[in-house]
């Protein structure tokens, strides 16, 4: 465990983050009671109990809480499209959204009281990374559904320190941003920020004309090699913290001046490791599938979030920083085929889905992932449909963009788009394997 | 007057533009002439052969992505202008040209052009009115 802090160790809400254990725990299981009486509310979770024989009111401990059903990503698709929102409608305050397993998103709901919460669970994660209120942030993730964008903004606003909204794209301008407003923190991908980076460091940028000192890294798994390369390529501290929109998004996690793994902020979340086979916790400190329960989301009342992402929670003590929530691990992989690229959640369904609306291609594709460069990349192999061969290369060049159109609309990112000849693609029994992750990624 | 052209979908990697002259070399089947279409992620090649039935065929057999058109053939004097007096014939009847290519026979003057017009039939109308030569089939492989 590190003994020596990276920055000032600060806090932002500190009785909540270095609350004695018991009063933690007797807290949360407090606002455990709670979220179990929001979430009987929903005919989803009626219907889990009544199977299950459970009462809502029979929760004495916090092990009680693996009495509860578990809900997964496909709950939100069956329940589509607020089926999830346990609040009349005039009370919420915000949607934000984020890819469903097909064509349709997942819709996350907030009241006014959760985005409130959020605030100061982004702020938690933002301060104890460095960030004060002088100063400059810009925000190079995307605006708009994702969670990132607008929950960084106003977890920066809640601390006091100063907003660039410049969104995601567009390197040069992003760079020419930071010459010329000096922020000393970024908020971005990490592939991104190592695009930022080479082009920084190959564009002949002197150094000392930008006033960078720390970065946020979320949206996507990283790595501690990419974290050494960003830090000493740029000479910057970089950060990494934790979320899912459908829990609510960013601020579920992130670290501090210690760096010992991400802080849980436990007094709003509850994280489970289990076993994906056999749903069973696995032993303190083993690699498993995180689960969360959110404690105090009012619109969404979410019951153990099977996330599908693979981490450990650690359980060696507390961390010299003071506080007394657990820690967790980056996040090591998934259990399922979903693809984060360039921060955006792709499912193979999704992209399925899309091909199998355009005429023009068979259903036999494969779906390659690689890093070029910096960036991800997608490359989608679809045999071509021979009846719907054309001599004419406009006719052909149609083809590709309709394809390209569909797999935009259903996921939001252009790919690149290989025809290939009929048959030539492997053939599978029994499971498939259509995605090839070329990316090598290393936690 | 028209004549067929075979088509084939040609995937960007190594050896496929070489496996479709193999299939039809095995065959015994003669290239007359042929084009290439291409962009990043793939290629249309253009042939025309002797026996467009059984080069069809043969290249469908070898699991080929194969289709067939009808293209115009007209031979050129082989000299400056030669090409724009034939383009001035159908551009005034508003025939457009989908794609084309040429290719000269070393033993005489006359070049000869292969067309893709969106109407066909409208375009040999007008080249056959300021006297264009229109190959058949037969003609163009006897050259």
């Amino acid at each position: 465990m590190n003994t020596v802090p990276v920055i000032e160790n600060r806090f932002w809400q500190h009785d909540a983050e270095c609350m004695p254990r018991p009063q933690l725990e007797s807290l949360q299981l407090q606002r455990l009671r709670e979220a179990v009486a929001r979430a009987s509310a929903l005919p989803f979770y009626q219907k889990k109990f009544k199977e299950s024989g459970f009462s809502p009111d029979s929760i004495k401990t916090l092990d009680d809480i693996r009495r509860l059903p578990f809900t997964l990503k496909a709950d939100f698709r069956d329940n589509y499209p607020l089926g999830f929102v346990a609040v009349p409608r005039s009370e919420v305050s915000r949607f934000q959204g984020t890819s469903g397993t097909t064509g349709k998103p997942t819709w996350t709901a907030y009241t006014r009281g959760d985005v409130d919460r959020w605030a100061d669970l982004c702020a938690r994660f933002l301060v104890s990374g460095g960030l004060r209120p002088e100063h400059t942030v810009q925000i190079s993730f995307g605006f708009g559904l994702f969670t990132g964008g607008f929950g960084l903004h106003n977890g920066i606003q809640r601390v006091g320190a100063a907003i660039i909204p410049i969104s995601s794209g567009n390197s040069a301008r992003q760079i020419m941003t930071m010459q010329d407003l000096r922020p000393e923190v970024l908020i971005c991908t990490p592939s991104y920020a190592l695009k930022l980076m080479d082009d920084i460091l190959s564009g002949n940028i002197d150094r000392a004309s930008i006033a960078l000192e720390h970065a946020h890294f979320g949206g996507e798994p990283w790595t501690e090699s990419m974290r050494e390369r960003i830090e000493s390529g740029l000479g910057i501290r970089c950060w990494n913290n934790y979320g899912m929109a459908e829990c609510g998004g960013p601020g579920i996690a992130g670290e501090c001046a210690y760096r010992n793994g991400m802080h849980i902020q436990e007094d709003h979340y509850i994280f489970e490791v289990i076993d994906p086979d056999t749903l069973e916790p696995v032993k303190p400190g083993e690699k498993g599938e995180i689960v969360v329960t959110p404690l105090t989301r009012e619109a969404m009342p979410v019951l153990r979030y099977r996330t599908r992402d693979i981490g450990i929670v650690y359980d060696d003590g507390e961390c010299p920083c003071g506080r007394t929530t657990r820690r967790m691990s980056r996040i090591m992989g998934r259990t399922d085929d979903m693809l984060i690229i360039r921060g955006v959640n792709v499912f193979p369904s999704q992209i399925e889905s899309a091909l199998m609306q355009c005429k023009a291609v068979s259903p036999h594709y494969m779906i390659e992932v690689s890093r070029p460069k910096a960036l991800d990349e997608i490359t989608v192999h679809i045999e071509m449909e021979p009846s719907f061969f054309s001599d004419s290369m406009r006719e052909m060049q149609q083809i590709r963009e309709n394809i390209d159109r569909a797999i935009y609309g259903a996921t939001g990112l252009h790919m690149v788009i290989n025809l290939v000849s009929p048959n030539t693609l492997e053939r599978f029994e029994g499971k498939s394997k259509r995605v090839k992750d070329l990316r090598n990624l290393k936690f | 007057m028209k004549i067929k052209q075979i088509s084939l979908f040609l995937e960007n990697k190594p050896g496929h533009l070489n496996a479709i002259c193999r299939t039809l070399a095995k065959a015994g089947i003669n290239i007359v002439t042929l084009s290439l279409a291409d962009t990043q992620q793939f290629g249309i090649v253009r042939l025309i052969v002797e026996d467009w039935e059984r080069g069809r065929d043969e290249l469908e057999k070898a699991g080929h992505v194969v289709n067939v058109r009808d293209v115009v053939a007209a031979t050129v004097n082989d000299v400056p202008g030669g090409m724009a007096d034939l383009l001035d014939a159908v551009g005034a009847v508003g025939v457009n040209i989908e794609y084309m290519y040429a290719f000269s026979f070393r033993t005489n003057d006359k070049a000869i052009l292969v067309f893709r017009f969106d109407d066909a039939d409208k375009a040999i109308e007008a080249l056959k009115r300021i006297g264009a030569d229109i190959l058949d089939a037969s003609t163009l492989f006897s050259h």
